[in-house]
């Protein structure tokens, strides 16, 4: 059941990259970036990850996609567009590009009959459990966030704040 | 003193120069727009930012100094080759800011946010090397990156800038996809994100092989392209081309230097064990990088377009230390990176003045009977030229030997032989421009204007730059004692410990 679950989930989060990409108009990639983004949401609820599952669903699902939807509207983006991506002789070369890395992750796969899954799966759960029935869902994630990856948190912050600064030097009005 | 991380402090004191950078470019940027706009050209915000990078250097100094960590493991390392690539980024953003004091003048950029997007562009470098963890890695990098995306599009009123930026943006974001990918897949094989945890499995045996093999291509095409290796070079040439020359400078020196040192620590290190795996296609890109980037330095008539082929040229060489994978080779990669920093900083600070500030006067036909007219500015690029092409005497030979030593150390014989000839090669079109400068007339009808001004500060750094390189070129032992002692013990593992705890 899971895996029939999960396969489902999958199979729209990756349909809806493509979609992002070969879409004609802005309003249709965003659509599917929604698609996609709510499919991760699924597949963390499959994890047992639920408060992941809501964040994503709450912030990136909801918040920045109204933001993304906000800014195509204002800046009057929402006609239909060439398509973009040139066809012919590229577009084969991507194919082939992507066909050739899914073939090497396949046969690494098939070849050594491993599942990519790297030690004891049951055993991890058990521990995750013993963790969240500790400390609950949130704590399970804000514990280790704060104290073990603090630094990498607040890296993240000043990443933020040098986004900003970038983001407002290029946009200014030219002098 | 020991960091063993009981007390909060301890983190503090680890991340000392990252610190006190971060909170000197905020404040640097409070400065900047608090200031009148007319003011005169933000030069004093530009010494402000250096005072900044003196203070972070002290800071380095002191961690040199004596202080350890427990346990090697943390997710912050504290050893002396993260602390050698910071004098490498402290110096190369110096030397950068220096060479931009008058151009952001004369071009009227905002110089608040100029001088601390270097400024916080350069704490994200040395997060790479201080990294024991793929995560910061990540963080670092796109916190340089952005940096570098938002000063090469910096000159809204050129076009070229703006290419420069949205090309440099989009490429870079999707290489940062395949790292992030890479990154994401080793996670899945080792269990940890760690440099320190994953050489451990690998050594253990306990890795999933189906993922890992994907996720060590995938970060190696990652890095390469931020090295710009050759088939992930394709930006290069516009960007170096395009960007402001000041900010160029600091993008050939110090964001490759920031891959470089990354790069090593994550293959040299975390993945040392699968170098089985690894070797070949970084000697294939190694290889191809040397051969693609010397000649078409070759038929370039820009000098701004040349010298972007010639650090192309120069990440191959530094590749076939990765390759060697030995701890000469590691050293002499150091070295290496410092005196490129240096040489390439200074190379494009002489461009700057003979573009009188501006994005002038870059084709090589500019630059003839430059020598005479400018013989200390001609003099100085002349040693910057030779230096860059390995020229005995100069700090470039050096540096050149010993990657050749750590590449015969392990055998490769065909990289070595390559790494001579395309340094053969490559003094054509280095010479080429010294050629122009002294031997031929300067055309009657161009630069008959002006004289071209430097300012004095801009001179003297290019003066010691100079001389730093002579020096290093016949008394390299402090430098190289130095490279040396950084490497000491980097590869290390330490026994019986998986996924560590700490920052």
């Amino acid at each position: 059941m899971t895996e029939i679950v999960f396969v489902l989930f999958a199979v729209v989060a990756v349909g809806g990259a493509i979609g992002v990409v070969v879409g004609r108009s802005p309003v249709a990639s965003l659509l599917s970036m929604i698609a996609t983004l709510a499919s991760v949401a699924g597949i963390y609820v499959l994890f047992e990850a639920h408060f992941l599952a809501a964040i994503q669903v709450l912030v990136y699902a909801g918040a920045i996609m109204v933001l993304f939807l906000f800014v195509i509207m204002l800046l009057n983006l929402g006609h239909d567009y060439r398509a973009d991506v040139k066809y012919g002789l590229w577009y084969l070369l991507s194919l082939v590009v992507v066909g050739l890395t899914a073939g090497a992750l396949l046969q690494g796969f098939m070849g050594t009959g491993a599942t990519g899954v790297r030690g004891d799966g049951a055993a991890a759960a058990a521990a995750i459990d013993a963790v969240v029935a500790e400390k609950g869902v949130v704590g399970a994630i804000a514990d280790p966030l704060f104290t073990d990856y603090v630094v990498a948190f607040e890296l993240t912050g000043l990443l933020l704040l040098v986004a900003i600064v970038a983001a407002v030097v290029l946009a200014k009005p030219r002098t | 003193m020991v960091l063993d991380y009981t007390s909060s402090f301890h983190y503090v004191l680890a991340l000392l120069p990252e610190l006190v950078l971060s909170a000197w470019g905020m404040g640097v940027l409070l400065v900047g727009v608090s200031r009148e706009q007319e003011g005169g050209g933000g030069q004093e915000l530009g010494w402000l930012a250096l005072a900044g990078l003196a203070i972070a250097a002290v800071a380095n100094g002191w961690l040199y100094s004596g202080v350890t960590e427990e346990g090697a493991t943390a997710m912050i390392a504290v050893d002396r080759f993260r602390l050698f690539a910071n004098w490498v980024f402290i110096i190369g953003a110096a030397l950068s800011i220096v060479i931009s004091l008058p151009y952001v003048a004369r071009q009227r950029l905002q110089a608040g946010e100029y001088y601390s997007l270097i400024l916080f562009a350069a704490v994200g470098m040395m997060f790479m090397a201080s990294a024991r963890d793929l995560m910061v890695i990540f963080l670092g990098l796109e916190l340089m990156s952005i940096g570098v995306y938002a000063l090469a599009g910096f000159n809204r009123r050129d076009r070229r800038s703006a290419e420069a930026g949205l090309k440099y943006f989009l490429l870079g974001a999707f290489a940062s996809a395949f790292l992030l990918f890479g990154i994401a897949l080793i996670y899945g094989a080792a269990g940890s994100s760690n440099i320190h945890a994953i050489a451990v499995a690998v050594q253990d045996g306990t890795i999933a092989t189906a993922l890992m093999g994907p996720g060590v291509a995938l970060l190696a095409i990652g890095f390469a392209f931020k090295v710009s290796a050759v088939p992930f070079h394709m930006w290069t040439p516009d960007v170096y081309e395009g960007a402001p020359t000041p900010v160029t400078a600091f993008m050939a020196a110090s964001v490759k230097t920031a891959a470089f040192v990354a790069f090593l620590r994550v293959f040299l290190v975390g993945l040392d064990g699968l170098y089985a795996q690894w070797w070949s296609i970084l000697w294939w890109i190694a290889a191809i990088t040397m051969v693609a980037g010397n000649v078409v330095a070759l038929v370039q008539s820009s000098v701004k377009r040349m010298l972007a082929y010639s650090s192309i040229a120069h990440g191959g060489y530094l590749l076939v230390a990765l390759v060697a994978a030995n701890d000469t080779a590691a050293a002499g990669l150091l070295f290496y990176l410092l005196v490129y920093t240096v040489m390439t900083v200074g190379v494009f600070g002489v461009v700057i003045a003979v573009g009188n500030q501006t994005e002038e006067n870059s084709r090589i036909e500019d630059y003839a009977g430059f020598g005479w007219r400018q013989p200390v500015l001609g003099v100085l690029m002349t040693v910057f030229l030779l230096s860059l092409a390995g020229f005995p005497g100069t700090a470039g030979f050096i540096a050149k030997y010993h990657l050749l030593l750590g590449a015969a150390q392990s055998s490769l014989w065909v990289l070595s032989v390559i790494l001579v000839l395309t340094t053969v090669v490559s003094y054509w079109y280095y010479l080429r421009v010294a050629w122009y400068m002294w031997m031929k007339e300067a055309p009657e009808t161009a630069g008959a204007g002006g004289r071209i001004t430097t300012p004095f500060a801009t001179r003297v750094v290019l003066v010691v730059s100079v001389a730093v390189i002579l020096l290093a070129g016949v008394f390299p032992g402090a430098a190289l004692d130095l490279a040396a002692g950084s490497i000491d013990g980097l590869r290390d593992l330490v026994a019986g410990s998986g996924v560590a705890a700490g920052p």
